[in-house]
């Protein structure tokens, strides 16, 4: 390993500009001339529009224009889409109703798009946006996930009792059989709650039109900005996908709340050529809490079959996942098959049957959230382990390692293929750092002092990756999940590396480099890596799902690979030997068994000049392009451990311990690698402590600012200690499995099973806050009560 | 509108303004300082925290107008002579970011803690004292452990105030 190679824990090469308050972001950016815009919004969850009065707005000062959905449809301005088609059990296609950028008629959640207000001054459009008169007709709303289906309320006309899909996964037959044999069944309801994503960067888009050339610009603040553009050119029809740049900079933060096209930066760019200014546009944080998807919102029944070993013979799950008041991009696709599929977890359960039902509410649209579906399913999966582990009266950690799979590859009876692992070293290192032989002493301890103490464990796997891209358009997909990428070498050799993937946090100038330096042995800062700017980058699928590394980086190996294999020609002529001799090693090609070699800058210089060969002979330059699909998931898996300690007077939990240890196959770069995984434990922390997106009954967001919604803060978590253990994955060229989710997968059920276990009761939702935990420590002190 | 005149990183600055402008608004628009960002409309999050007249004040809760006369110090105007502030190097160094965005908000916090407590920095005070600071990457993990060396740095960089 050189200081700069794979495995290195490179000090990051965009930090200068972070830390010194030169990053550019979308809100960054000015425009000559530009305007900006301000969405007039839905204060109701559900309601007719009998018109929209912009008179009084328009003639206020500064205000440039007023659009509304009918200005959208008079310029044939399609609506937004939902890009993964997901098949009810009967065989019928799941019912999407239509979503236009600016409501039509009707809105359908609090924040609902129904007017847009495009004036000289971003507080004068704001004003504008307030004298603008819509005469509602407001209609009851419905918001209650489990009661979806039974009210009166329907949010789409093409759903009569507000389906969106009844989706099942896994084989009914031999788990209906399982469960009839079972020695032991353990049952459980759960919720898991709704949350908001909450970038710090809120989002933005600056929309642009040159008349002179009849190109659009788009700034944005997308984790993919060439899927936004195919959306935006083919399914919207906002400009041609030629004559439209897609510019997502540095962005700040997205943990899937920007992949998906939402109706802002739609309204943007269009708007743009209707005004003949550029177009700005700036979420508040208030917008965002309204608007952007939201993550999560599960309520789940489920049920584990154990033989009389101890053994799991079947799982069966029902699901009722809110999607929210409309498909958002990749809604669909979040409940179903990034959800089912992870259900087996680490286990060998022989039969597995999970339906699910999608609903519609009148709440903002719920889409891929930091894990997407794979949370959902490692919640019920190590909450349902751990709680059969307790009605048996087995040890936790013991009866997950009975019931570990051991044997690779293996097959799940809910279609996935996991490739390797070893689940029980993750577990034997967890528990050792993690010091679980001295627990019961601190219990104890702890107890002393009138504390609680429990300890909880999360034995969870996911998927990463997601591919290949034949499996997933089986599977409904709109799009391949392949990425690319192009490596030039310039004439000094220096490299550039144009990716699809994006940056958002994690780190790509950086580790992206590291593989450039380790392969061509060139310093890393002789490497730029180049994303974001669909005018510079062919297309690529963006950053989500933990694909970057294992796809992303698979796709710069092959264009490396195409590069070295060029490079052995142009020196096979410049050093006079034939091609088969040329050797490449520690950034030099040589003639094998001589002296003569030539270092990598000098050859791509003699591939410019080309002064040593014909051009019938071989092309100059030195510049190769990949697309790498991979040809399977990745699996990720690991041993969370999570100890707390709870006062019962005052309900707080305090984190004492969190232990990680994860299988991340190949590792480039251990500091950012450790980073994720601490960002991602925060996430799961909050979702299982502190955050929930709550509606009141009439559909108001009653957790709309970051007064209400509790994100967590420094004081709220401990340090982590963080392990590894590596298996690396076959199915890609680097071995790398994908980090960016596995914390926030993990640590939920790790927090909730150690608290359930400090209370002795399982009767805790999440998020348990002081006030739940309180709650639930009175009823573990007076069971008679409680009853 | 109304004029105010301020000092900004050692720059005499005067502009008219509308009078409701923010100082956030001020620094970004006017003097097209952007490392200084916008994450929330409540005063929760922190991305926007300046120094005014050497205390950190979050500059989105602070109308421009209340910077008259004042001197106000912006993620830009710590680095000395193309040097990074301790601070920064020691975000830098111990992956105290992800993102970006948060960190200038955060760096401009640390070094007031840092202004206010000293230099020998325990977990428990960086955890308290970063309560008006929110970070959605990092976990806050690495960035306890930045400012915790970013503080024993300053120590010994007695230029650090010469930057106020």
């Amino acid at each position: 390993m050189t200081a700069t190679g794979i495995g290195a824990p490179v000090r990051r090469k965009e930090d200068q500009r972070f830390v010194t308050g030169q990053g550019r972001y979308v809100d960054d950016f000015n425009r000559p001339g530009q305007a900006h815009a301000y969405f007039l919004r839905s204060p109701h969850a559900h309601a007719a529009i009998r018109s929209i009065d912009t008179g009084p707005a328009m003639i206020m000062p500064g205000v440039i224009a007023i659009f509304t959905g009918d200005d959208l449809a008079a310029d044939k301005i399609g609506g937004l889409i939902c890009g993964w088609m997901i098949h009810s059990k009967d065989g019928s296609p799941m019912k999407a109703g239509p979503h236009p950028a600016l409501a039509q008629g009707k809105v359908r959640y609090v924040g609902d798009h129904v007017a847009v207000v495009i004036a000289e001054t971003l507080a004068q459009a704001k004003d504008a946006a307030e004298a603008i008169v819509v005469d509602y007709d407001v209609l009851p709303a419905v918001v209650d996930t489990a009661q979806a289906t039974k009210a009166s309320v329907q949010v789409h006309d093409v759903s009569s009792d507000n389906t969106v899909f009844n989706w099942h996964l896994g084989n009914k037959d031999e788990t209906e059989a399982a469960f009839a044999r079972a020695k032991h069944v353990t049952k459980i309801d759960l919720v898991n709650n709704r949350l908001v994503p909450n970038p710090i960067e809120p989002r933005a888009a600056v929309g642009e039109y040159d008349f002179g050339t009849d190109n659009y610009t788009l700034y944005t603040t997308s984790q993919n900005p060439h899927v936004a553009r195919l959306v935006l050119s083919a399914f919207i029809g906002v400009a041609p996908e030629h004559k439209l740049r897609v510019i997502a900079p540095d962005v700040g933060g997205g943990f899937g709340s920007k992949i998906f096209i939402y109706a802002e930066e739609t309204v943007c760019v269009w708007a743009a050529k209707k005004v003949k200014r550029p177009v700005k546009w700036t979420s508040d944080r208030s917008e965002a809490f309204l608007s952007d998807a939201h993550g999560r919102d599960h309520v789940t029944h489920a049920e584990m079959a154990t033989d009389e070993n101890g053994k799991i013979i079947a799982l069966r799950v029902h699901t009722t996942a809110n999607l929210g008041a409309y498909l958002s991009t990749f809604s669909s696709s979040v409940p179903t098959y990034l959800y089912a599929p992870l259900l087996s977890g680490q286990y060998d359960i022989p039969a597995i049957y999970c339906e699910v039902d999608g609903v519609y509410t009148n709440t903002a649209p719920v889409d891929a959230y930091r894990g997407a579906g794979r949370p959902e399913a490692t919640f019920v999966v190590e909450r349902l382990v751990e709680k059969t582990a307790r009605e048996l009266g087995q040890n936790p950690a013991e009866f997950r390692r009975k019931n570990y799979i051991t044997q690779f590859p293996h097959t799940t009876p809910v279609i996935m293929t996991y490739d390797t692992g070893d689940y029980a070293a993750s577990l034997d290192k967890a528990l050792e750092i993690a010091d679980y032989k001295n627990f019961q002493q601190r219990k104890q301890e702890s107890a002393r002092r009138g504390k609680l103490r429990g300890i909880g464990f999360s034995s969870y796997i996911e998927a990463c990756g997601i591919a290949p891209s034949q499996a997933v358009g089986s599977l409904g997909a709109g799009v391949g999940l392949w990425e690319s990428a192009e490596v030039r070498v310039n004439p000094t050799g220096s490299v550039e590396v144009l990716t699809g993937s994006h940056s958002h946090g994690q780190g790509h100038e950086t580790t992206f480099a590291q593989l450039v330096s380790d392969r061509l042995g060139i310093s890393i800062d002789q490497v730029s890596i180049v994303h974001g700017d669909t005018d510079k980058v062919q297309f690529g699928m963006g950053t989500y799902g933990s694909r970057s590394g294992a796809v992303g980086m698979s796709a710069i190996a092959k264009a490396i690979d195409k590069v070295i294999a060029k490079g052995k020609k142009v020196a096979a002529h410049v050093l006079e030997a034939s091609e088969g001799d040329i050797e490449f090693k520690d950034g030099r090609f040589g003639v094998a068994g001589t002296d003569r070699s030539m270092a990598f800058g000098e050859i791509a210089l003699q591939a410019y000049i080309a002064h040593k060969f014909s051009g019938q002979d071989l092309e100059p330059g030195l510049k190769e392009g990949a697309f790498y699909d991979p040809t399977n998931f990745t699996f990720p898996a690991g041993v969370h451990i999570c100890e707390v300690e709870i006062d019962p007077d005052t309900g707080v939990t305090k984190i004492e311990r969190w232990t990680a240890v994860d299988d991340f196959g190949v590792i480039i770069n251990p500091m950012i690698v450790e980073g994720q995984v601490h960002g991602g434990i925060a996430q799961g922390v909050g979702q299982a402590l502190l955050e929930g997106a709550f509606y009141d009954e009439s559909g108001q967001l009653i957790t709309a600012s970051f007064n209400d919604y509790c994100m967590p803060r420094a004081i709220d978590l401990p340090s982590f200690q963080v392990g590894m253990t590596v298996t690396p994955c076959p199915s890609n060229p680097l071995g790398i499995k994908g980090c960016g989710e596995a914390g926030a997968i993990a640590a939920p059920p790790a927090v909730i099973n150690a608290i359930t276990d400090a209370l002795g009761h399982e009767d805790i939702a999440m998020p348990a806050t002081p006030q739940a935990v309180w709650r639930a420590a009175q009823k573990a002190r007076m069971p008679m009560a409680a009853e | 509108m109304t004029t105010v005149s301020l000092t900004v990183n050692g720059q005499s600055v005067t502009a008219d303004v509308d009078p409701r402008t923010l100082l956030v608004q001020f620094l970004r628009d006017n003097l097209r300082l952007t490392g200084t960002h916008v994450g929330c409309d409540t005063s929760q999050c922190g991305a926007c925290v300046v120094h005014l007249n050497g205390q950190a004040v979050k500059s989105c809760t602070t109308l421009a107008v209340q910077a008259n006369a004042s001197v106000v110090t912006t993620i830009e105007g710590i680095t000395a002579g193309g040097e990074l502030h301790p601070m920064q190097a020691a975000f830098r160094e111990h992956h105290g970011l992800q993102c970006g965005y948060c960190t200038p908000g955060m760096i401009m916090s640390a070094i007031d803690i840092v202004n206010r407590k000293g230099n020998a920095l325990d977990e428990e005070t960086i955890r308290a004292e970063l309560e008006g600071n929110l970070c959605r990457c990092t976990g806050y993990h690495n960035i306890v452990k930045a400012v915790a060396a970013g503080a024993r740095a300053m120590a010994q960089e007695p230029l650090t105030q010469a930057a106020e």
